[in-house]
């Protein structure tokens, strides 16, 4: 199996769909010629041309609307918001429209698009290139929001989301897209939607979280093995809507949980996954569920020591996960 | 007496260390507080070090030559009052040097005593988890160590104990101070009964009856009905001499037609379903915002067997004949003895009438049929002298009890009620009254 990059899988997985589907293709700024600001479709405009490699205006609400009109009419778009900041523009588009065209339909339309977008901190981004902004749009029924960490899980979830017949929020990390590497078999597959993978087994406290802060928990838990703690990591993949089931389990395993998320700390899909503990699994506990996250201000710190502060890392986790072992 | 510490002090800004010059103290010299105790050098300044302390100089730690850093440990002062250098990490330090064999003993005790009552504070403290399985597997955990944070049992400690299969097992009834105090706040609320009283113990050759089915549903329903229900009470004295003369007159000749007895008790039944006419008040059910009267009048009797009591129902008392209800009565006492009663001889009654005279009980106080608004007790006739047209005479007496939900009835309308009863009763004579 080849060793390739987080953002190297999402370049694969778009140049395969469109490959086997010729109703997908891809717009965003900047995505043709240029072959996007972070190089995830290059190549994609050599290959098929500018009629599904379109670079569009600077206008995110056109992207989404365009988006969302082509899926009803059978295409099969994969939109590109720039970076996930850019994405408020769309947000109307995404959340009237796509999300609740189903719905509001009774079933005689859909929209099967995915919007891709690039999200998180850690980048010396500041505030509009560095936001987490899934929590926006997590409780709108009618969307999914996959968060992956893994270039294995990109390529997998970023298939499936494509050929999904609803709207699909992709978001991936910048940090990630250079920083991650990892195995990715050659052969087409795809991996489902919805459910929540298990990183790590352990057996004294779990760990639940999504994205860039998996590979924190997981750093943390090989450091954390040496005291003797194992920690449970379980990767929720897809954060809206959450796989229950699997939460549950990942909880009664150790009854120690903690969540964590690079976004802030209020309101957002740990806060959701929290209340799913309390709900089920209030027997099984057996300390405080313990959120750890970014603090509750409007965005990431441009400032080098306060985006340090601000952004989530190993030694934070590793603190916290000793802390909640210890209890 | 109390030992403090005196330490380097800042003696300028930027100097991180200073070396002591020359002592101006020896250990037993009495000082002053501000007064000079050491020469200190560093590199900006030479200056003498005062003293924080009004007292007497009990060890010179730092050696003349010595450099120390800021904040460091230059000897120590005994002062009036209990000293600061006593408490914390210091005294582990004084501890290991023989000439401070005062100080230490005195804070040996206060520490040992503060660490287990913290442990304990948390070891109490128990999780959903580890309640959970403490009591799936019955395990006792005072009896379990903690390894968690401040002695916290954890998760983890109660698995190991069950996959050890070592379990400590609960000991009886040696945590019996604490029990009381748990039970006693909900049980006021409640409006069924304690399940088991705590702490009623069975003695020696005591027999133990286990509370099941009827006995069970009767503590029940009594329970709810005395917590829930605000009784009052009220009695009359009723004259039935006449009642008693016509029944006896009545009773042979009955008993060979009919082929069932005429009992005093159908008369009171009688009296009653009338009387209940004209004050539907007392036919009634308290329903929380408002007042259900009931339209038929249906009367629950009290028949005990053996350790049970029923309250089978005479239906539409106020449509039948004494005889009628004779027969209703022979009916329902006779299934109730051989245990043939069904839950539609038992529904739907709208007031009791208990027989307490058949046991020669004169006066009592019923528990109201939850949810009825009042029940009557018929006592034992008594054949009492009773002053009557200027002279004594013989006279048949009987009490009637009434139990009432004051939230329905006041004492006026039940008053007016039991007098009702009582004139009904009264004027039942050979004259007026027939049975069919």
């Amino acid at each position: 199996m080849a060793v390739i990059s987080y953002i190297q899988a999402v370049t694969q997985a778009l140049k395969e769909e469109m490959e086997r589907d010729e109703k997908v293709f891809v717009l965003g700024e900047d995505v043709g010629k240029r072959g996007g600001v972070f190089r995830a479709t290059d190549g994609l405009y050599d290959q098929f041309g500018e009629d599904r490699v379109l670079d569009t205006p600077l206008a995110e609400s056109a992207i989404a609307g365009v988006g969302i009109g082509a899926a009803m009419y059978g295409m099969r778009p994969v939109a590109e918001m720039q970076f996930a900041d850019f994405i408020m523009p769309a947000v109307n588009q995404i959340i009237s429209e796509a999300a609740k065209t189903r719905y509001r339909s009774n079933n005689d339309w859909n929209v099967p698009m995915t919007i891709r977008a690039p999200y998180g901190g850690g980048v010396h981004g500041a505030l509009y290139h560095s936001q987490s902004v899934e929590a926006v749009f997590a409780n709108q029924p009618g969307l999914k929001i996959v968060m992956p960490s893994t270039p294995y899980d990109v390529k997998g979830l970023l298939k499936a989301s494509i050929r999904d017949n609803d709207p699909v929020l992709f978001f991936e990390h910048k940090r990630a897209y250079r920083l991650i590497k990892g195995e990715v078999p050659e052969e087409d597959y795809t991996l489902p939607l919805g459910k929540a993978d298990v990183k790590r087994e352990g057996s004294d406290i779990t760990v639940i979280t999504y994205g860039l802060c998996v590979h924190f928990a997981l750093q943390a838990a090989e450091k954390l093995a040496e005291e003797g703690i194992d920690a449970h990591i379980l990767d929720l993949r897809t954060v809206y809507p959450l796989d229950q089931e699997a939460i549950i389990e990942a909880v009664s395993k150790t009854g120690k949980v903690l969540l964590i998320t690079e976004d802030n700390k209020e309101g957002g899909i740990i806060s959701e996954v929290s209340a799913v503990i309390s709900e089920n699994c209030l027997f099984d506990l057996d300390a405080p569920v313990k959120r750890l996250a970014g603090p509750d201000v409007p965005s990431m710190p441009y400032a080098p020591t306060m985006e340090k502060y601000f952004m989530m890392n190993p030694d934070k986790v590793e603190k916290a996960m000793r802390d909640l072992a210890e209890f | 007496m109390g030992l403090e510490k005196i330490n380097m002090p800042q003696l300028g800004e930027s100097v991180t260390e200073g070396t002591i010059n020359s002592w101006l103290v020896q250990p037993g010299d009495q000082i002053n507080k501000y007064d000079p105790i050491a020469e200190v050098m560093t590199d900006k300044v030479n200056a003498e070090v005062p003293s924080s302390f009004t007292g007497t100089i009990k060890e010179l730690i730092a050696q003349e030559g010595d450099t120390i850093e800021v904040g460091e440990l230059m000897c120590y002062i005994e002062v009036e009052g209990a000293g600061s250098a006593e408490a914390g990490t210091e005294s582990e330090e004084k501890t290991e040097e023989p000439s401070k064999d005062e100080a230490p003993k005195q804070e040996a005790p206060a520490s040992k005593e503060n660490k287990p009552q913290q442990e304990k504070g948390s070891k109490k403290r128990f999780s959903p988890a580890v309640m959970t399985l403490a009591q799936e597997h019955e395990i006792d955990l005072n009896q379990v160590e903690g390894s968690g944070r401040g002695g916290r049992i954890t998760r983890k400690d109660i698995e190991k104990i069950i996959e050890s299969g070592e379990i400590p097992a609960a000991k009886e009834s040696t945590e019996a101070p604490d029990q009381p105090s748990v039970e006693s706040t909900p049980k006021q609320q409640s409006t069924k009964p304690a399940p088991a009283a705590p702490n009623v113990q069975a003695g020696e050759g005591d027999v133990e009856i286990p509370v099941t089915g009827v006995r069970k549903a009767i503590a029940q329903n009594m329970v709810k009905s005395t917590t829930e229900i605000p009784h009052a009470w009220m009695m009359v004295e009723v004259d039935v001499t006449n009642l008693v003369e016509l029944r006896n007159s009545l009773k042979k000749q009955f008993k060979e037609k009919e082929g069932y007895s005429l009992t005093f008790f159908s008369f009171f039944v009688k009296a009653v379903a009338q009387a209940l006419k004209d004050y539907p008040e007392l036919n009634s059910t308290w329903a929380g915002d408002k007042i259900i009267q009931r339209k038929a009048i249906n009367l629950n009797i009290a028949v005990a067997k053996d350790d049970e009591l029923f309250v089978p129902v005479i239906k539409d008392a106020d449509e039948k004949s004494i005889k009628g209800i004779a027969r209703d009565i022979t009916d329902l006492a006779g299934k109730a003895r051989q245990g043939k009663l069904t839950s539609k001889d038992m529904e739907g009654g709208t007031f009791t009438v208990n027989n307490t005279g058949s046991f020669g009980s004169i006066q009592s106080m019923g528990v109201i049929n939850h949810p009825q608004s009042a029940i009557l007790q018929v006592e034992s006739i008594v054949k009492k002298p009773v002053y009557q047209d200027g002279m004594f005479g013989p006279r048949d007496m009987v009490n009637l009890c009434l139990s009432l939900d004051h939230r329905v009835l006041d004492g006026l309308v039940a008053g007016n009620f039991l007098a009702r009863v009582k004139e009904i009763l009264e004027n039942m004579s050979k004259e007026h009254t027939s049975v069919y």
